[in-house]
């Protein structure tokens, strides 16, 4: 399920700026816990940005991007009031969705 | 097979260092380096992650009673706050003495929600994978004194007296090591490693400090408050441990805080 | 259990007793009032209480206005010197490889850590010493180059002992820690460090 995330989307211009930060911890699987043993992997694999029944954003993450990351990106023909969603999917499976409407610039 | 290339790199390593590191440039170069990896954190702070849960913690009705901290008086008013973290800590009647926000955040967890006491405090400070509830909430109270001047009162005798207990606490020196709050400190333009220190016997330093707590921790990757921060340099001072929400706890911050006064309440901030 | 009970008691009576006694009757309210704010702090791994109770020192030192007793700087001083003890084996340098790695450690002592372990000097945390070391303090000045501007000589290897043994010894309030008297370092290791800060071969002195 995850925590919320926090969004914002304003307009830039004619442009949407959308800023995302993600609770997560983004674990490398890399790394030793204090009795030695692994720390399993366990990281944000795909995000996937909505506006208006359109893909405007998808990404595919591995285990380099750090612990609560931060997305930030543009994109066109968003307009004031319109909803913008995000959606993660990590690599046990787990989701999160959260929706913000677009703010003035 | 690969052991006799060892010496080689360390070699290299080592002329690379004598290359760039002598001399005042390099600690210039190292200090704009640092400086342009923090400027480089300040955009997207993690600690608004703290603060949106925060902010749902403070309205969701919560424990036995069943209600939300929406009634809980910071010292403006029952339910105000915008503002309050910058105005503590402060003495207050009905607990009859000078609380902070931590120790007020417990006694409205208790006395509102209804949570014992040890439930209140069962976690503080968040660890791997396991957040503090508490620094959630003081993520949120803290962040809506964004921009409001610090303006701690000293006009309780409680509140005086807190402010001198702090200020000797701050100079006492003890433990294996000889050391105060002021080893570190007390001087202007001091480092440990690469770290800089503030003077918090001076004034721009001692602003700038309290100004910003609580702070995410990107080495750490949790938000930390400024009750964590006392608590983690009296475990380096080689203290004991301080104790949650005690006098001790509640009268070094209240030196610190009212030292800041004047200066614009800038956190939760973003820090190394 | 005994021992925790034995530092217990300690604080409660010993904390302060110094000044108590000497001082006037609101000042004993203040002594109250600092026992009082030292309930602040529990025991924790190997933190007892009884790090709260303060020798003559650091009761001296705590207040920030100490410059102004002449007489009890000197005194207290000479007495910290006079407790000083030397290796028997009369070796004063040891190795400074060893030096290094206790000068760049700074484990030890706090409650987080194992006490079976040993603790380092953690030098680096506040002094420049070697040249490849780029990360260093300045809370206490540089020591680079320390051995070849003073060079080796047994007076030299005796002061250098006795100022990481006790730094009160030379000056009393200074922010260094006691390594010796305090028991952070052994002896070995304060020889190990003398040898980094001294021996012409340490890269303190290339």
């Amino acid at each position: 399920m995850g925590e919320p995330m926090r969004i914002r989307a304003q307009m830039a211009g004619d442009k949407v700026e959308v800023r995302v930060l993600m609770s997560h911890e983004m674990e490398t699987g890399q790394r030793k816990d204090g009795g030695g043993n692994i720390v399993p992997a366990w990281f944000i694999q795909n995000i996937a940005v909505m506006h208006g029944g359109q893909t405007v954003l998808s990404a595919q993450w591995g285990p380099a991007v750090a612990k609560n990351p931060f997305m930030h990106f543009r994109f066109a023909g968003g307009r004031v009031g319109e909803k913008v969603s995000v959606t993660w999917t990590d690599n046990r499976g787990d989701k999160r969705t959260d929706e913000v409407a677009i703010t003035a610039g | 097979m690969t052991r006799p290339h060892k010496p080689v790199v360390a070699a290299l390593l080592f002329a690379a260092g004598l290359l760039f590191g002598t001399g005042a440039h390099s600690q210039d170069s190292t200090a704009k380096a640092l400086q342009e990896y923090r400027d480089a954190l300040q955009d997207g702070n993690p600690a608004e992650l703290w603060e949106i849960k925060g902010e749902d913690m403070w309205q969701q009705p919560r424990g036995p009673n069943k209600v939300s901290m929406e009634k809980c008086d910071l010292g403006l008013g029952p339910g105000v706050v915008k503002g309050a973290y910058a105005r503590l800590p402060k003495y207050f009647k009905d607990t009859d003495r000078v609380d902070d926000l931590e120790s007020r955040l417990v006694h409205c967890m208790v006395s509102l929600q209804g949570y014992t006491r040890a439930e209140a405090t069962r976690r503080v400070f968040g660890g791997p994978g396991a957040a503090a509830d508490m620094e959630a909430l003081v993520a949120y109270v803290s962040s809506q004194s964004k921009g409001v001047k610090m303006n701690v009162a000293l006009a309780h005798p409680r509140e005086r007296e807190a402010y001198q207990m702090g200020q000797k606490l701050f100079y006492y020196r003890g433990g294996p090591h000889d050391f105060a709050c002021a080893t570190c400190h007390g001087e202007d333009n001091k480092r440990i490693r690469l770290q800089d220190l503030p003077n918090l016997t001076s004034k721009k330093d001692a602003q700038r400090a309290y100004t910003t707590w609580p702070a995410y921790r990107v080495s750490q990757g949790e938000l930390r408050s400024f009750q964590w921060r006392l608590y983690d340099c009296f475990r380096q001072q080689r203290f004991p441990e301080l104790l949650f929400g005690s006098d001790a706890s509640v009268a070094l911050t209240m030196f610190l805080a009212r030292n800041a006064n004047g200066a614009a309440f800038a956190a939760p901030a973003i820090k190394r | 259990m005994k021992k925790a009970l034995v530092s217990m008691a300690a604080l409660a009576a010993v904390l302060f007793a110094g000044i108590a006694l000497a001082q006037s009757r609101s000042a004993v309210g203040e002594v109250e009032a600092m026992r009082e704010l030292m309930r602040g702090f529990k025991p924790s791994g190997q933190a007892g209480l009884s790090r709260l109770v303060q020798d003559e020192v650091q009761q001296f030192c705590s207040d920030p206005g100490w410059q102004r007793n002449k007489a009890r700087i000197a005194a207290i001083e000479g007495q910290q010197l006079a407790a000083v003890k030397y290796p028997a084996d009369g070796k004063l340098m040891g190795n400074w490889k060893a030096g290094e790695s206790i000068a760049q450690s700074g484990v030890g002592k706090q409650f987080s850590d194992n006490p079976s372990q040993p603790s380092g000097a953690n030098c680096y945390a506040c002094h420049q010493l070697t040249p490849q070391e780029l990360s260093f303090g300045t809370i206490g000045p540089s020591l680079r180059n320390f051995g070849k501007t003073r060079g080796s000589s047994e007076a030299i290897q005796r002061y250098t002992y006795a100022k990481i043994y006790n730094s009160r010894a030379y000056s009393v309030c200074t922010n260094m820690p006691r390594f010796g008297h305090s028991e952070i370092l052994t002896e070995q290791q304060i020889k190990d460090v003398v040898a980094l800060l001294l021996d012409p071969e340490s890269p303190v002195n290339k």
